[in-house]
This record gives C-alpha cells, sequence and structure tokens, in this order.
C-alpha cells in the first residue's frame, strides 16, 4: 500500500474545495486539517483527529484508586505530571485529606519541572521554526544554534527537576496518593540552583528573543477558561474561573461544561454550555491570573510589549516563555524555603466517594472524576484533557484567520493552518480516549 | 575533492501510545543535535515538517497495532526500513491499551460509549513483532533514553545493542540499593522485570512495578508465592502482573493464574 500522501488537494465542483494537511507535524499525536471552500469563502474548518482510542476511562474500571496516578500518567508522554496530580488530588479530596506545606511545595516544584520542560520544547522545536521559517528546530539549529541550544537547555533543567523528583523525567514513580514515595533531601535540591539560576535568565533571554517574532495582527475575543488561586499563579488548586463570570469549584465543571460527539474527530470536544467554545492553557491562565505571576515574569512580559491581556494566539509562545520564566522563579523560591519533612506521605483509607479534581496541565485544565468503591476501587472514571477542551475554539481560529490566508498558495496555506493549530499545542495522544467503538475485524 | 557522505536515514513512527519515547529522543536534547551531525533525521513528524518518502536504514517504531489502518501501514513501514526496532511497552507488549485483550471488547466499549462508532477500532492492542519481523525490541514505559542511544549507535554502526536482559535486581544490587521485598516486605516484580531503568522504583522505596517488562527467564510462580506470603491477595497479584506489559507472554500466562 503506498503511504497517504501527506497534501492532497481535491476539488469536487467548480466552486467547492476541500484543502486538506493530511498529517499535522510538530504536534504530538495524529491528527489533521480539512477546510471546506465555497466560492473563495471558507464554509467549514475541521480539527481532524485519528489518533487510535486507547479507553483509558474503562480499563480503569476494576482497578484500585492509589493505581490511577501511574495507569493515567500513560495517556501523555509529554504531560504525565499534570495526570499525576489530577488523579492524586482527586483521591485526596475524595478521602478528606489535604496535603500541605512542604510535600505540597514540592507538588508545585514538580510541576514546575513539566512546564519548563514542555514549554521549551514546544517554543524551541515545535513552534518557533514556524515563525523564523524552518521544517523543524533541527535544521532552524543550523543557522540560529544559540536559541536553540538555550531552549534545549531550558527543557533539560526542566526534565533535570523531574528526574530528582521523580526518579525519571518521562512517567515519574515518586507521586502516590497522600504523598510521595520519597522526598528529596534539601541538599538535593540546593544542587540544581545554579542551574535554575541559569534557566531563569535562559527564561528571560526566552521571552525577548519571541517576542521579536512578526506577528500577524489578529485578536480574538475568546472565553478564556483557567484555574484561580487567591495568590499563587495555579498550578494544582483554586476555583474554575472565566473572563465572562463563571467562578465555579471543579466538582461543578461538569454542571458547566458539555462535551459532544463531532464526526470528524476522536476526541469529544466540550463546549461550556452557557458561552460555546472556550480556551484553556497558557493564553487563558496569564489572562486570568496576570497579577499572581512573580515580579519578574510580569516585568519581562511587560517589557516585551505584552499588557496584562493578551487575546492574538499567534503571541500564545511569547506567553508560553512568560510561564517557563515564572516556573523558574517559582521553583527556585520552593528550594529555598524547603525543609525535608519526616514523613513522605500519609496512611489514606479508602471509602465509597466520588473524587474531582481539575489542575493546569501544561497546555490548559485537566479534570478528573472517579467514583470509587468502599474499598477503593474505580468502578468509573472521566477524564477531560486540555485539548479537548481546545478543539472548538482552534476551529475557530482556523475559520476566522484561514480566511486572511486564502490568496496565498495552497502549500503556504497549509502551512498557515498548522502553526494555527500549533499556536495552541494541542496534544492529540491526551484528547483521544473518549472514542466512539466500532469492533472491525472480528 | 573529499568523498561526499551519505548520512543513514532514520524514521521515527508512532502507533497507539502516549508519545513518551520518542519524547527520550527529544529529552536526548544537545545528544540530539550531535546525532543529527551524524544521521539524517528523515521522518520525525512530532519534530519536524517532512513528508516520509523513500527508505530508512533504522526505523523506531512507537506504539501498539489497535486499528485495521494501522496493522497495513507497519506493513509498509517495514518494507521501507533495513532495520526496524520497536521501542518502549506499547510497540513491544501492546501496552496498557492491552488490558482490552482480557476484556470482552463489546462489554467493555458498551460499559463506557453509548454511541455509534465513526472510527474503527480492533478488538485487541497487538505488539509490532505479531505483525512484521522486529530486528531488536527495546523495553520500558518509557524507554530508558542511554538504552536507546545506545540501539541508535549500534544499529548504526552495524552491531548488536548492549541492552542487558537479565532481571532488576541484578541492577538494584549493584546501585546498592536495600533489597524492598525482603527488608521491607514491599511488593516487587523486579525478580521477574528486565533491567534497564537504573532501579528507580527500589531506589524511591517503591517496589518495582514491571514497566520494562518480562526479563529472559522469569520465575513468575516462585514471586507469586513469595508475594501471596507477603499477603498479596490473588486480585491483587492479577493486577499487579497486569499493567503496562499485561500481554507479554510470562506476565499474561503469569496473572491467568491469578484473579477472582
Amino acid at each position: 500500500m503506498p503511504m497517504p500522501p501527506r497534501f492532497a488537494v481535491k476539488v469536487s465542483v467548480m466552486a467547492t474545495k476541500t484543502i486538506r494537511v493530511e498529517a499535522l507535524t510538530r504536534v504530538e499525536g495524529e491528527g489533521a486539517v480539512r477546510l471546506t471552500l465555497r466560492d473563495g469563502r471558507i464554509t467549514r474548518a475541521q480539527l481532524r483527529i485519528f489518533e487510535p482510542p486507547r479507553f483509558f476511562e474503562a480499563l480503569l474500571r476494576g482497578r484500585s484508586f492509589t493505581e490511577a496516578p501511574d495507569i493515567t500518567a500513560r495517556i501523555c508522554g509529554i504531560c504525565p505530571v499534570a495526570y499525576q496530580m489530577s488523579a492524586v488530588h482527586a483521591m485526596e479530596n475524595a478521602l478528606g485529606l489535604e496535603v500541605s506545606g512542604p510535600v505540597r511545595d514540592l507538588r508545585r516544584l514538580l510541576y514546575c519541572g513539566e512546564w519548563i520542560e514542555s514549554h521549551a520544547l514546544h517554543i524551541t522545536l515545535l513552534h518557533a521554526p514556524d515563525f523564523l521559517g524552518y521544517a523543524s528546530g533541527i535544521e532552524m539549529a543550523r543557522e540560529h544554534g544559540d536559541a536553540v541550544r538555550r531552549g534545549l537547555a531550558l527543557k533539560q533543567t526542566g526534565n533535570a527537576l523531574i528526574a530528582l523528583l521523580g526518579g525519571r523525567e518521562v512517567h515519574p514513580v515518586t507521586v502516590r496518593v497522600g504523598g510521595f514515595h520519597r522526598l528529596p533531601s534539601k541538599a538535593e535540591l540546593l544542587a540544581l540552583t545554579d542551574r535554575l539560576e541559569q534557566a531563569r535568565e535562559a527564561a528571560l533571554d526566552t521571552v525577548h528573543w519571541t517576542a521579536g517574532f512578526e506577528f500577524p495582527a489578529c485578536d480574538r475575543d475568546y472565553t478564556f477558561l483557567a484555574l484561580q488561586h487567591p495568590t499563587e499563579y495555579p498550578f494544582n488548586e483554586g476555583r474554575i474561573v472565566s473572563n465572562r463570570g463563571l467562578d465555579i469549584a471543579p466538582a461543578e465543571f461538569e454542571a458547566h461544561v458539555e462535551e459532544h460527539q463531532v464526526k470528524h474527530s476522536t476526541a469529544l470536544h466540550a463546549q461550556l454550555r452557557a458561552a460555546g467554545a472556550y480556551l484553556t492553557g497558557p493564553l487563558a491562565r496569564y489572562n486570568l491570573n496576570f497579577e499572581r505571576l512573580a515580579p519578574i515574569a510580569r516585568q519581562a512580559a511587560l517589557e516585551a510589549g505584552l499588557t496584562h491581556r493578551c487575546t492574538n494566539p499567534f503571541r500564545s509562545i511569547v506567553v508560553r516563555a512568560v510561564e517557563v520564566l515564572h516556573a523558574c522563579d517559582e521553583a527556585l523560591r520552593i528550594i529555598q524555603r524547603y525543609e525535608q519533612p519526616e514523613d513522605a506521605d500519609i496512611e489514606i483509607a479508602p471509602r465509597a466517594a466520588m473524587a474531582i479534581a481539575a489542575t493546569e496541565a501544561p497546555r490548559g485544565l485537566l479534570y478528573h472524576r472517579y467514583r470509587l468503591a468502599a474499598d477503593g476501587t474505580i468502578t468509573e472514571a472521566r477524564i477531560v484533557p486540555p485539548t479537548s477542551q481546545n478543539q472548538a475554539a482552534i476551529e475557530e481560529d482556523l475559520q476566522c484567520f484561514a480566511t486572511e490566508y486564502l490568496t496565498q498558495p495552497d502549500a503556504r496555506l497549509r502551512e498557515r493552518c498548522e502553526q494555527l493549530v500549533r499556536n495552541h499545542d494541542p496534544c492529540i495522544s491526551c484528547a483521544t480516549h473518549f472514542l466512539q467503538l466500532e469492533v472491525a475485524g472480528r | 575533492m573529499p568523498e561526499r557522505i551519505v548520512k543513514p536515514r532514520l524514521g521515527v513512527w508512532k502507533f497507539a501510545s502516549c508519545d513518551g519515547c520518542q519524547l527520550s529522543l527529544l529529552d536526548c536534547e544537545t545528544q540530539l543535535l550531535t546525532l543529527s551531525e551524524t544521521i539524517d533525521i528523515a521522518y520525525f513528524p512530532e519534530a519536524a515538517s517532512r513528508a516520509p518518502r523513500g527508505h530508512y536504514d533504522l526505523s523506531l517504531v512507537e506504539g501498539s497495532i489497535t486499528t485495521p489502518a494501522d496493522e497495513a501501514r507497519i506493513q509498509t513501514v517495514r518494507r521501507r526500513s533495513k532495520y526496524l526496532v520497536t521501542i518502549g511497552a506499547c510497540a513491544t507488549a501492546g501496552g496498557i491499551q492491552a488490558l482490552r485483550n482480557f476484556a470482552d471488547i463489546r462489554a467493555f466499549s458498551a460499559a463506557v460509549y453509548a454511541r455509534p462508532a465513526y472510527i474503527r477500532t480492533l478488538a485487541t492492542s497487538s505488539p509490532i513483532a505479531a505483525h512484521v519481523p522486529v530486528d531488536f525490541q527495546l523495553h520500558g514505559c518509557p524507554v530508558n533514553k542511554h538504552q536507546l542511544l545506545e540501539v541508535i549507535s549500534a544499529f548504526l554502526a552495524g552491531r548488536r545493542p548492549g541492552i542487558a536482559t537479565h532481571s532488576l535486581c541484578m541492577e538494584c544490587k549493584s546501585r546498592g540499593h536495600p533489597c524492598v521485598l525482603v527488608a521491607h516486605g514491599t511488593a516487587c516484580l523486579g525478580p521477574v522485570t528486565q533491567a534497564g531503568c537504573g532501579a528507580i522504583c527500589p531506589g524511591c522505596n517503591r517496589g518495582c512495578y514491571g514497566c520494562f517488562g518480562p526479563q529472559d527467564s522469569p520465575n513468575t510462580p516462585a514471586l507469586s508465592e513469595a508475594l501471596t506470603a507477603l499477603g498479596l491477595s490473588r486480585a491483587q497479584l492479577q493486577r499487579l502482573y497486569r499493567t503496562f506489559n499485561a500481554d507479554a507472554a510470562a506476565f499474561r500466562s503469569e496473572s491467568e493464574r491469578h484473579g477472582d
């Protein structure tokens, strides 16, 4: 069988034309874009996700509540910490345990590591090549070696943080319901101080570097959704708020967000019942929590020409860099005040309960809900990852902006569409476990 | 005139997976740039906008086969590849998604999905070697990035990869960790699991959960006996063997001996 062509332009009738980007590259997972044109106008824009389903909600049934962090981590190799965090917080909320003090701090520190590595990967290897005109970060390295090395070094520091706290970079092994399997010593953490200070400098440089890119002038009237904590830039805790006045506890999420299936995607689309499509992720967090950023990150954002609001999706690359800067600074603060506690975890007794939590994955809000039996067996699971939530907004972006590019050659138009999708750093592996199933081959 | 050096071509292919193993390649960071000087990373859609074309000296395959389309695609990848190496538990043993292989897929789906299908999915998640000949299988969920670099180097140099297939216990002992099973009475799959991760779980006071899959000569019944003596129930034993390498032969057959 010949390989499917990556690009195919299908002309069905004279006035109607379908433009396809058959395999999105530089995104995590397998997806495609289809634009349907009639008389020179876009009538439909679809982000098609065809990543095979893996049925996590089904395979979690019958497992112990203690297994959820390790199993759900396997939904995504790019943001396993996010899955572990949403899972442990859901279980702890259900079982009446509040993790506080140094252990709470260490969870934020672990999340800092994931934000740093995930954002640095996206900024440097996946997104920047769009602005500078390269097919990959590796090709870009030939002429922008310093910037690529700086980004990779940042990513390495994020990974070092995860490996120190979690044992390894991908699918760390120390997170458990009730705390950690192992706590680092103060000395181990302090040993990362120099690298994190360099990373903070590199992040600052990255903010300025990305701010110098050329951005198409376009702003969108997004509905943003993110966690909000009274004093902190959000990682693990807070209420879910929007710029349209929504302010709810994570337990109320499903009352306000509905998911519906679309034929062209193997992931469900999530929409707000009241406001329709919405956006979660760095832009949403930034717009809803600007004042809670570390002073150094706020200042860098202002120097980079951002204000407290940013509604241009192309500038999300700058916002990601600002978040990396915040995460480096936050990590240094946590390390400075850390004192190793005696106990790594608190024993936790199961009971019949509903377990719900939402945390901020690098790409946005990650919602988990589990129904637990009295012995802690999971009888039902529901996971809403950020990319499911962002699909509708990404399609609206395509519909809005691609119109402007229609006069450009098809190859350029396709590049632009890919860039529009990459603006939101979709993680397609995450998004597809809500698939409808057809049994074939039996 | 200097001779023009033709770099060997590397392809990275994804099937049903979490992307974590190919991310391990990106996690090689600066080594990745060094690697790109000696080989042509010719197809790596997660990292580069280039369409697949021609043949590949080495193909790294991540993920398991779960759809009819992927059943066909892996044949094409094999034909285009001189060497094909599977990376990780999904490609090597079917991955966590192979838990469907132990369930009635219709009941499994009816329990979760209410509406009719728009996509096609196979009843099972199977490893790459069930479909095409594989030149080497690298274990791990995820793979260890140092082992990944070793495998790439070995194939490009035309030598055998130096990857140990003995149990995790060897690695654990060489690192000087106290045995969590013997000293702490913690359930640990280390004795039947292949080394390679660096014995990180015992190093963090926790039992190995088998993410590197079975070692070359696992005595699973003996381990199950020891774990039963620790107080594990039959259901717990079954769950222990059924995670990220549930359908690897040794773990599958042992898990079938336990359960409710």
